[in-house]
């Protein structure tokens, strides 16, 4: 592991949870009920109260325990399209290619994995056609081929992560 | 929950209060008493009209859930692995459906192969607190998928293929920005 991803990591320590932030978090994962006074409804299945449940809630969220608090969209009804694409990336050229492909505005998210395709990111643009120019811009810019796989199907996921 | 019977949702079927709505919202709501009055206030509109917007939104499908997204690292799941299968098309559906269902994977989806570079058709990414625990995962959608995984015969071509499924760990995060709705 080299040291930039050593140092990420620290930054994402592990935390300590009190019973209740637990209880929260597990609860919340599943949703909010659409109501005048979620939390309240919420206090009553922590057995805990409406004023406590939202002090514990935003305290969660300033500290990045909760990076997010709200609707959950789907992605398609937000517009654009998307793409998953990957590269086989030289070791000696990793650096120079990460700030070539991560200089592209439309690339929302890039991860390095452990695979002959080494360089895994999302490509989110306004239209279908942007998609193939982003593709052929970094292909031209980075002198690699880019392996485009965009979904074609998207199945329901049931996510839970248990504290 | 199957999305086939559902309309397909874009960004030009949003109603103007759709648009409205997820502008204001796309970033979060208040951790407050009160959140839907202070979208309501926001929208010109009664609490009880944001409410019924809030669930119709659901029922069409543009609002997955109002939830709390953790950050996973904090939590303790520090593993991630991108999972990717070479599965029989004509089964893929239906076993990326219980793929999906597995509470410890967050995308699955199905994708086109470039062979020879690329044979691998499904996507499901795992989390775990463990490489123990995401190896452990990856080995039960093996299981389920045991039936349907491809064997493909090392022939003349030059990049033969071998694998028939492989697990991507990622070791660091390059870029990281979400996605928004623009006005």
């Amino acid at each position: 592991m080299d040291k930039s991803s050593i140092s990420k990591r620290r930054k994402c320590q592990t935390v300590e949870l009190s019973p209740l932030e637990k209880s929260l978090i597990n609860l919340l994962q599943h949703g909010l009920p659409v109501c005048e006074r979620p939390f309240a409804q919420i206090a009553e299945e922590v057995s805990s109260t409406e004023e406590e449940v939202i002090a514990c809630l935003n305290n969660l969220r300033s500290e990045e325990v909760l990076t997010r608090f709200g609707p959950m969209f789907d992605a398609a009804s937000l517009g654009g399209a998307f793409t998953l694409a990957a590269l086989s990336v030289p070791e000696e050229d990793f650096d120079f290619v990460t700030e070539q492909v991560n200089s592209f505005d439309q690339i929302a998210h890039n991860y390095r994995r452990d695979h002959d395709y080494n360089m895994w990111f999302v490509i989110a643009t306004e239209s279908a056609e942007e998609i193939e120019q982003v593709v052929q811009a970094i292909e031209n810019k980075t002198g690699l081929k880019v392996l485009n796989v965009p979904k074609l199907k998207e199945f329901y996921v049931c996510l839970y992560l248990p504290v | 929950m199957s999305t086939d019977t559902k309309e397909h949702i874009t960004k030009e079927n949003l109603t103007e209060q759709e648009r409205q709505y997820i502008l204001l919202t796309q970033n979060g709501i208040p951790i407050i008493e009160k959140p839907y009055h202070a979208i309501a206030e926001q929208m010109n509109l009664s609490v009880e009209q944001v409410l019924t917007l809030t669930k119709s939104m659901q029922e069409r499908g543009i609002i997955r859930r109002i939830a709390a997204v953790p950050n996973h690292y904090k939590l303790g799941y520090q593993f991630n692995g991108m999972t990717v299968w070479d599965i029989d098309d004509e089964h893929a559906e239906k076993f990326g459906d219980a793929v999906g269902q597995l509470p410890f994977v967050s995308h699955c989806y199905l994708r086109p192969r470039f062979l020879p570079e690329w044979n691998y058709n499904l996507f499901a990414m795992v989390h775990g607190k463990t490489q123990e625990e995401i190896t452990q995962y990856r080995g039960q959608i093996k299981e389920l998928l045991k039936e349907i995984l491809v064997t493909r015969n090392n022939d003349s071509s030059q990049n033969s293929i071998t694998k028939n499924n492989d697990m991507l760990t990622s070791t660091a995060i390059l870029k990281k920005t979400g996605l928004r709705l623009k006005k």
